[in-house]
């Protein structure tokens, strides 16, 4: 995928080599390369390839692949639609995926620091947007009153 | 008041600061309006019909001296000298310049103050009733639980993008001022038998479109565990609220369509996963955030003050005045002053200028602790003034225009800004507002009348709470022109309820003539001293519709 970024080590950086193709149609001829594919077509030989989530897709359901899972896309129709960051959250905390976790779809500057926050490790921002600009909203705040799936102390118990 | 410490304080500059630029971003067009929209929402911006509106958070209603002359400034320098006190404890200014809203924010960030998602779809401004902590009636001050709700839902990242807004309000006294059943999540604070803090928590409840109580979800909840038992009502509805159709997308239509009892097990599967986890309240937070709520130095006072007593007996105006406006405090010879912002024609309801906001911040100072409140019903609170001090209070009160003895009479009316300012609005809320309170002018006649509350909102989405009001006015819209519907017998608190309506709307000049036959009904078949709400109850709304839709009525205005 292209206008990618990623997390190595809580250090963030655009990726220029993603090798990874996003397949947004549920049926079609399937391109060649590493892809991900929406949950029913992965389903059918969830084996071979990565897997991308709409926001009413069970997470739960990828719990057996996790072993040989190479990745988990969650996708945002739209930026304003929330229900990325519960999935996130199920996935790190509830069920203890590691892998590599992707933001996809409406992916912008102004919310990458709440998907971060979520649990996402790489974020493919939109493509009519700028990658480098979009760095600089991975940082956000230095104050997290609540918890989150990489802080999971409230800030009064770290007062 | 709950003093920022470094974080707090590093929280709202740096916030300030990332709004700044995306202000900057906007408007040099790297940020297109669509994306702008839920970031200048969640600080509070909205646009209205003639300009920006920005809606400042007063966390629980409680402001400080300081922080008062602060808004006063703000309207003076950047609005056109006065602002709006809403029914959810906020200052709206009418009058924003986006530019300008970075250094206003700087401002506000100064005093300990904020904008953070006073607006969006996130959860709002905590509230609870106007009186805490000085109540008679309460059973424990609310505001430590709300301050740390506040830190809580500030800026939590799961929770930003929720299918719409989500209110919490808690209370903690016998009467539930604080409308807990009317909001998306309500707590109610009591003890049991051991002493130990509990909480009743209350789902689904909200005003709007399709109005609805709220319902119990859970009773006997300790303390402890409110910020899990939270977080697992809000996951359960950021997975599966609708977000297909804003009108349907409130946390009450989820628990409608799964039931409650559907929705409790869900809440309570996945709160099995959060309790007794770091979400979990220490003593330790609740004792440091609860220190800052200790009972001011009150000083030791009789409870008859004789000065007090002989200004009452001789000034008739000033006795009936402490009638309705003065509420009984916990302390001895204290008591709790409600300064109306509804003196009528002179100005909208919960309007103020900057000379009052000023004035009031230093009445808090001369006649308290530097403390004021502001009370859903749009009024503003001095919460322990002595009572020898209530005379003197009171001639300056009238002075400003902030003395009017109307509070919970049927001129103390509840109004959202309405057509006058809001795009969303249907019909004005104000001048319809001020039509009623001309033609009850007569503060013998209304005292006799006693309680009867009486809402306005331009537009359904009721933001004047008309559902609850004793009396209900909503703005609709008929082909192009205002139109008001009239509902009859909503009430608040303990026996919350929601009004009925009585039949077809009227045309704004219609509403006085239509709102005094219902006012002459109920003086028709009142018995003794029983109240508006009391006799509607016995009588039922059939004797209003007779008295309301006999023939064509014969408009006055």
């Amino acid at each position: 995928m292209n206008n990618l970024l990623r997390l190595e080590e809580g250090v963030a950086r655009i990726v220029a080599d993603d090798p990874w193709v996003l397949v947004r149609d549920q049926e079609g001829e399937m391109p060649a390369g590493s892809l991900i594919l929406p949950l029913n077509r992965w389903l059918l030989n969830p084996a071979q390839h990565a897997v991308w989530l709409g926001p009413d897709d069970e997470v739960e359901r990828l719990n057996p692949w996790f072993e040989t899972l190479p990745l988990i896309a969650l996708d945002f129709p739209s930026f304003r639609d929330g229900r990325g960051y519960s999935q996130a959250y199920l996935l790190r905390t509830r069920m203890g995926w590691t892998g590599e976790l992707r933001a996809i779809g409406d992916v912008l500057r102004d919310q990458l620091s709440h998907m971060r926050q979520c649990g996402f490790d790489s974020f493919a921002v939109r493509e009519d947007k700028s990658a480098e600009d979009a760095l600089k909203g991975l940082a956000g705040m230095s104050v997290l009153y609540g918890r989150s799936v990489i802080e999971p102390r409230p800030l009064f118990r770290r007062r | 008041m709950y003093q920022y410490d470094d974080y707090d304080r590093a929280l709202v500059f740096e916030r300030v600061a990332q709004f700044r630029d995306q202000v900057e971003r906007f408007m040099a067009g790297e940020l297109s309006e669509e994306e702008f929209l839920p970031l200048r929402l969640q600080n509070g911006l909205y646009m209205q019909k003639h300009a920006y509106m920005l809606r400042v958070a007063i966390p629980y209603g409680t402001l400080s001296a300081g922080q008062m002359r602060t808004l006063a400034s703000i309207a003076r320098d950047y609005d056109r000298g006065y602002g709006h006190f809403t029914t959810r404890q906020n200052m709206q200014f009418n009058w924003i310049e986006l530019a300008q809203v970075p250094d206003i924010l700087e401002r506000l960030a100064q005093v300990q103050m904020h904008a953070i998602q006073t607006s969006g779809n996130c959860v709002r401004n905590i509230t609870t009733e106007a009186f805490a902590g000085v109540a008679a009636d309460e059973l424990m001050d609310p505001r430590p639980l709300a301050e740390i709700l506040r830190q809580w839902s500030t800026i939590n990242p799961e929770f930003l993008f929720l299918p719409r807004k989500f209110k919490i309000a808690i209370c903690s006294a016998e009467q539930d001022r604080a409308a807990i059943m009317m909001h998306d999540i309500g707590l109610y604070l009591y003890r049991d038998d051991h002493g130990q803090k509990l909480l009743r928590v209350i789902v689904g409840g909200g005003l709007g479109r399709t109005p609805i109580l709220g319902l119990q979800i859970r009773e006997g909840l300790p303390w402890q565990h409110l910020l899990s038992y939270v977080e697992a009502v809000l996951r359960v509805y950021n997975r599966h609220g609708r977000r297909d159709n804003k009108y349907k997308a409130r946390i009450k239509i989820l628990v409608k369509a799964l039931g409650i009892e559907a929705f409790a097990k869900e809440v309570e599967e996945e709160w099995q996963y959060l309790k007794d986890g770091p979400a979990q309240l220490t003593s330790t937070e609740y004792e440091r955030v609860a220190s800052a709520f200790v009972a001011p130095d009150y000083r030791s006072l009789p409870d008859i003050d004789l000065e007090f007593g002989t200004r009452l007996a001789e000034n008739p105006a000033f006795a009936r005045w402490v009638t309705r406006n003065v509420q009984p405090h916990k302390v001895a010879g204290y008591t709790s002053v409600v300064l109306s912002t509804k003196p009528g024609i002179a100005s909208p309801p919960g309007d103020v200028t900057t000379e009052q906001m000023q004035a009031v911040a230093k009445w808090s100072e001369q006649f308290g602790f530097g403390e004021i409140r502001i009370a859903h019903e749009q009024n503003i609170v001095l919460p322990d003034v002595p009572k020898a001090d209530l005379h003197t209070l009171w001639c300056l009160a009238c002075e400003q225009g902030l003395g009017c003895a109307n509070v919970g009479l049927l001129t103390d009316i509840i109004a959202c800004p309405g057509g006058d300012f809001c795009a969303l609005a249907n019909a004005k809320s104000i001048p319809i507002a001020q039509a009623i309170q001309a033609r009850f002018e007569d503060l013998d006649y209304l005292h006799d009348l006693g309680d009867i509350s009486l809402n306005i909102s331009g537009c359904m989405n009721a933001c004047g709470h008309h559902h609850i009001g004793n009396i209900g006015i909503l703005g609709v819209d008929k082909n192009g022109s205002e139109w008001y519907q009239i509902t009859l017998g909503g009430s608040q608190g303990k026996n919350s309820a929601l009004g009925k309506v009585i039949g077809p709307s009227f045309s704004a000049t219609e509403v006085p003539e239509v709102i005094e036959r219902i006012i002459d009904t109920f003086v028709d078949y009142r018995e003794s001293e029983e109240l508006f709400v009391d006799t509607l109850l016995r009588i039922g709304l059939e004797p209003f519709k007779e008295q309301v839709y006999p023939k064509v009525l014969e408009v006055t205005a």
